[in-house]
Formats: structure tokens, C-alpha cells, sequence
């Protein structure tokens, strides 16, 4: 049965991009059809981070309109054949948005795959209450910092009441995934641990990605962290997380760069 | 000042802690405010209609600040009288 997915933050900056492409790739590659749908419509990003900016033609708007077909507007990942992906419009407003719309485009995806993974725009605003709107489950994604806590507090407020799921009397099933973590700093106590942002969110945790340059080089190039550098240390935290979606039960633990044995000798970096 | 001791035997003190107790006074007043229309928009409105029977005052100099602390929280209200009024409400106050 098909899964909808929202990735959220409500702040923005906190890696929403980065984890839908990271963890739809993960799925796709561990077998599951997946299609990963940018809300962010006016800053679409979702598509220069998988790599396919030069291929949309048509995208979430057209389709939620009627001008195009699903079939049209979905892109399909060069490297993985059950990643596709559904852009956002980069001339629109988000204001050509609505439920309904959206409620139907939503319910087409889930005939089709098996995870449907919402990138939600940052802010509380339309864009971001429609991307939760559909979901099954969520991703918050949150960094160790106090605005970014706070915000993700705020989004759990609203998935518990302002989803199809919640207005149901069911709830979304919430995953907290924490991004850009330095356990050394959360170690001398300059960062939040994983046990404080836990115990205030009071929200299972799906997963630790360790703060990481692995990031940016995969966002340069157009690749899915997991798919770019599969052993960095946030790949395998993603594709752990990704996993734990799954059902599998999977350790806990933070991942760090397996530095090559020349690089450890001499302590230099070889890029 | 007992504080201030601890930050010099503490080289450095760690930052971690303070976040963290920030965010649960916080987030305690705004999970209980959900939902709920604006309190400060309110009392704004409210307080601003009382006062205005009785002297004619300017909105846009009415403050209404709220200071949360963990125990105790102050409500603060700001209101700027024309000169004219002034004598009367000291008598009155």
C-alpha cells in the first residue's frame, strides 16, 4: 500500500531538500517505487538537487490544473528507474494551489508508487499546510538548534490537527530526523544533544545525519547524497533512516567519514 | 553571583544547557496558547476600549507587553495620555 511521506521543518535552511531527494534515492535504491514532489512552488530546488533541472517541462501546477497529465510532468531519475520525480513551478505562485487539486494529484501518485514523498516548503503558509495535508506519515526535520526546535514544535502542532489524517481522528505517524549534528560540540556542550530535542519534541527519532561536507559536494553535482557518495557518513545515516521507514529495525548510531588509510597517516585531505 | 564563580571555575561554560531550558519554558507557554486567539491582541483591544470612555487616547500608543518567566510573568500596559488628562488621572490614581 502507497505511503505518503511529508518532509517538513516549518525553518527553512534545515536540509528539507537535501533529506527528500537523500531519502527517496535510499528507498528507490532498497527496491520501493518512489516519486519525490516539490511543494516549494516559486523556489523549487527539489529538481537542481536531483540533478534534473534541465529536463521539467511541465510540472505540479500544470498537473493540478489539468493543462498536463501526471505521466507528462513526472521525471525519472537517470540513475535509478523506480525514482521519479514531480517538480514544483518556478513561475507560478502558490496561490494556483488547491486542496482539492492537490487532494487528486496526491491520490493519482499513490495508484502509481509505493512511498510519495512531499517536500514541503519552508513557513507555516499554504504551501507548507498542503504538502502535510495528504500525509500518512512526516519527517521533521530538525537541527540542533533552539529556532529550529522551536518551529519544529510548531509543525507537529499542525500535523495533529491540520491533516486529513488528524481531522479524521487518526494521527500522522512523526519521525524527528536530526541533520547537520556535530557530536564533538553536542559533546562539550555547545550543541543541543539528541536526548534534549527528544525529550522536548517528544517525537520518535528516525534518524542522526552528521553535519558534513559530503552535502554540499553532492547538492553541486546534482546527486542525492545517497547516491553520490553511498559510504560518506551522511549516505549511510540516510540510507539507516531510510530503512527504519521501511519497518526494519536498524541500531541507532552516528556515522562518521571513514577516512581513507593515507589520509589518516599524514592527517591531510587528499581533495 | 554564585553563578559568576561557577563560569570562572568552569573554563568554559557550556551553552547547551541554557538552550535547552529556554526552549522548554517556551515552548510550555506556546503549546498551552494554541488554538487560542491572541491573548496580547485581546487585552490590547479590550483594555483600549475601557480606556477610551473615558479620555480620548491615540491606538497606536497603546503597548501591551508580556515578559514569561518560569515562575512568575508580568503583563506590561504602556499608554500614552494627552497632556489634558494628565492632572485627573493622577488625582485618580
Amino acid at each position: 500500500m502507497a505511503k505518503v511521506l511529508v518532509v517538513t521543518s516549518g525553518k527553512g535552511g534545515v536540509g528539507k531538500t537535501t533529506s527528500t531527494a537523500a531519502l527517496g534515492a535510499a528507498l528507490a535504491q532498497q527496491g520501493a517505487r518512489v516519486c519525490v514532489v516539490d511543494f516549494d512552488v516559486g523556489l523549487r530546488n527539489l529538481d537542481l538537487v536531483m540533478g534534473a533541472e534541465r529536463r521539467v517541462v511541465f510540472d505540479l501546477i500544470n498537473v493540478v490544473q489539468g493543462v498536463a497529465k501526471l505521466q507528462q510532468a513526472l521525471i525519472r531519475d537517470k540513475r535509478l528507474e523506480n525514482l521519479w520525480l514531480l517538480p514544483a513551478s518556478q513561475t507560478r505562485d502558490k496561490d494556483a494551489l488547491t486542496a482539492e487539486g492537490v487532494g487528486r494529484v496526491i491520490a493519482d501518485l499513490r495508484t502509481k508508487f509505493d512511498w510519495v514523498i512531499c517536500d514541503s516548503p519552508a513557513g507555516i503558509e499554504r504551501g507548507a499546510t498542503l504538502a502535510m495535508r495528504f500525509a500518512d506519515e512526516a519527517v521533521i526535520v530538525t537541527n540542533p538548534e533552539v529556532s529550529s526546535v522551536r518551529d519544529s514544535d510548531r509543525i507537529i502542532g499542525m500535523l495533529d490537527a491540520k491533516t486529513v489524517k488528524a481531522e479524521k481522528g487518526e494521527q500522522v505517524k512523526k519521525h524527528i530526523l536530526i541533520t547537520r549534528f556535530d557530536s564533538n560540540r553536542a559533546a562539550r556542550g555547545e550543541m543541543l544533544s539528541i536526548d534534549d530535542i527528544l525529550e522536548i519534541l517528544a517525537t520518535p527519532l528516525l534518524g542522526i545525519i552528521p553535519e558534513s561536507q559530503e552535502v554540499l559536494k553532492a547538492s553541486n553535482v546534482g546527486a542525492p547524497v545517497t547516491l553520490n557518495n553511498v559510504l560518506s557518513a551522511p549516505a549511510r545515516a540516510y540510507i539507516d533512516a531510510a530503512k527504519r521507514l521501511s519497518g526494519e529495525t536498524i541500531e541507532m548510531m552516528i556515522p562518521t567519514e571513514r577516512k581513507p588509510i593515507l589520509q589518516r597517516l599524514f592527517g591531510r585531505r587528499a581533495a | 553571583m554564585s553563578f559568576n564563580l561557577l563560569r570562572l571555575v568552569r573554563r568554559t561554560p557550556s551553552s547547551a544547557p541554557v538552550a535547552r531550558e529556554r526552549l522548554q519554558i517556551l515552548l510550555a507557554h506556546e503549546r498551552g496558547a494554541r488554538g487560542q486567539p491572541d491573548l496580547l491582541m485581546s487585552l490590547r483591544e479590550e483594555i483600549l476600549a475601557v480606556v477610551s470612555r473615558h479620555m480620548t487616547i491615540d491606538p497606536d500608543k497603546v503597548q501591551v507587553r508580556m515578559d514569561r518567566g518560569k515562575k512568575v510573568s508580568t503583563l506590561e500596559v504602556d499608554i500614552e495620555v494627552p497632556n489634558g488628562f494628565s492632572g485627573s488621572v493622577l488625582a485618580a490614581s
